[in-house]
């Protein structure tokens, strides 16, 4: 998109020297027909009575407008010895689409520009928009608006992470704690058939499930035991990621990655409190990803 | 349509080649418009560091919404605590009430209890068989998920709730009627 966009930045960009054939720009018309339209309107041209025109009605008036109001937390780093507060904005959801995301985005386009959040695919498959709207952590792409006007939506980001502005929390150390793990395939021997790694159907189905994850950190972030103990703790996301290695048959270093989980805080601080699965905008279960590693660490 | 203009873009660029100055290919393809500055993998960490000591922390346990796996997790932490407490306590006191004097013998701790008005008894065995009960089922919830069972989201919330259920009735049924 970028690389498009410099392009077409440089293609309209004008050159000093500009030889006539190739002045037109992209939407421009052909100066010869354009000559051909009249400039002047032509004297013997009626205009067509009313019975034969049609009528274009005005479209439905306006519904009575639907005010919600939205408490959003707020946070700016170039005032950073002021403290957090939130800031209260109303809405009509008449003129707003359904998603969290698109009030979010109409804040900012037609109210307050200052408004800081991460978005980009609103769809549910980017986990940007990860944040915790009325109490539960979710993506604001995926998460309605309740109609229920009388209720008050309250805005936070993801709880108990640095906060960089407004919405936006620091993921350094998710993003450090899911390297760790080595999310990707350690494999020393060369496939059999010399083509590709295979895998049987029963063995494909064991990623079901670990694999849609996409480290939006709506549940890391939902976990108590997360909450204290950051620093050690990897956290359901990771865990899960961590399952979804430990399952692969095709993978060569399970034990290894079950001997690094192996100590009092990697994986054990899990307590089963299950916000994690309860709380997963993809509908995962981390809690049950990170039982079977439990469970396959203790009967080693 | 990105074909087309690049397209167009490579024919003006035939017809009026710049001769005056001499652009990289990089030049071409992006133009920066704000300086940046690169930092090592250690200089980054020690930026980080010293954002990190102005950033707030997101508000956590007074916004999140109460649901049954937590509130019910802090209170078998709580129901835990407080009974594996009084145990020690309990333990300790008894060991150390013959130096000191304290009578807190079967026979005479009962006899303390019977002088109490009812509701004050009702009261403190309610207070001892709730977490008793409640933390002991919830034992069994802690056991079977041990084995990984029982992870559905409907099936969490049905235990919670459940437990929570049979340990009112319970510990209503051993200070009341027992």
């Amino acid at each position: 998109m970028a690389t498009t966009r410099a392009l077409a930045r440089l293609a309209t960009r004008r050159t000093a020297v500009r030889p006539a054939v190739f002045t037109r720009s992209f939407a421009s018309v052909d100066p010869i027909s354009k000559a051909a339209e009249a400039t002047v309107p032509d004297p013997a041209r009626k205009a067509i009575p009313k019975s034969r025109t049609s009528t274009v009605k005005d479209p439905e008036p306006a519904k009575a407008a639907k005010i919600k109001t939205f408490h959003i937390y707020r946070w700016n780093p170039d005032e950073p010895t002021s403290k957090p507060r939130m800031q209260t904005y109303t809405l009509d959801l008449n003129k707003t689409g359904p998603m969290m995301l698109d009030a979010l985005i109409r804040i900012k386009n037609e109210t307050d520009p200052t408004l800081t959040f991460r978005r980009s695919c609103r769809e549910g498959i980017c986990g940007s928009c990860a944040m915790n709207i009325d109490g539960v952590n979710t993506l604001a792409c995926l998460c309605r608006i309740p109609t229920d006007t009388a209720k008050e939506s309250r805005i936070y980001p993801l709880p108990h992470m640095f906060i960089v502005k407004d919405l936006v929390p620091d993921m350094t150390l998710f993003y450090k704690q899911y390297r760790s793990i080595k999310p990707y395939l350690q494999r020393a021997t060369p496939p059999p058939d010399g083509r590709e790694y295979r895998q049987s159907i029963a063995e494909r189905k064991k990623l079901d499930g670990l694999y849609e994850c996409i480290l939006c950190a709506c549940c890391s972030t939902s976990c108590p035991s997360y909450w204290w103990n950051q620093e050690e703790y990897l956290g359901p996301a990771v865990l899960l990621q961590s399952y979804r290695w430990i399952a692969d048959s095709r993978d060569e270093k399970k034990a290894e990655r079950q001997d690094a989980l192996n100590n009092s805080m990697s994986v054990y601080r899990c307590h089963t409190i299950l916000n994690c699965s309860r709380t997963c905008p993809k509908g995962l279960n981390p809690a049950l990803a990170i039982a079977e590693i439990k469970k396959s660490m203790s009967f080693m | 349509m990105a074909s087309q203009r690049v397209f167009q873009l490579g024919l003006r660029r035939a017809a009026v080649p710049s001769f005056s100055k001499v652009q990289p290919a990089g030049r071409m393809v992006q133009r920066r418009l704000a300086a940046t500055q690169h930092f090592g993998e250690s200089e980054g960490q020690q930026i980080l560091a010293k954002q990190r000591l102005r950033r707030p922390v997101s508000p956590h346990l007074t916004i999140y919404r109460p649901q049954i796996t937590w509130y019910a997790s802090s209170l078998n932490r709580i129901t835990g605590v407080a009974l594996s407490g009084t145990l020690y306590l309990f333990g300790i006191a008894y060991l150390a009430a013959p130096t000191l004097g304290w009578h807190l013998e079967t026979p005479s701790l009962v006899a303390a209890v019977a002088s109490w008005p009812v509701f004050v008894k009702v009261g403190a065995k309610l207070a001892v068989s709730f977490p008793f009960i409640f933390h002991s089922l919830n034992g069994v919830r802690h056991l079977v998920w041990d084995v990984g069972l029982g992870f559905k989201n409907v099936t969490v919330t049905q235990t919670g709730w459940a437990v929570v259920g049979l340990s009112v009735v319970g510990s209503l049924y051993l200070s009341l009627l027992a």
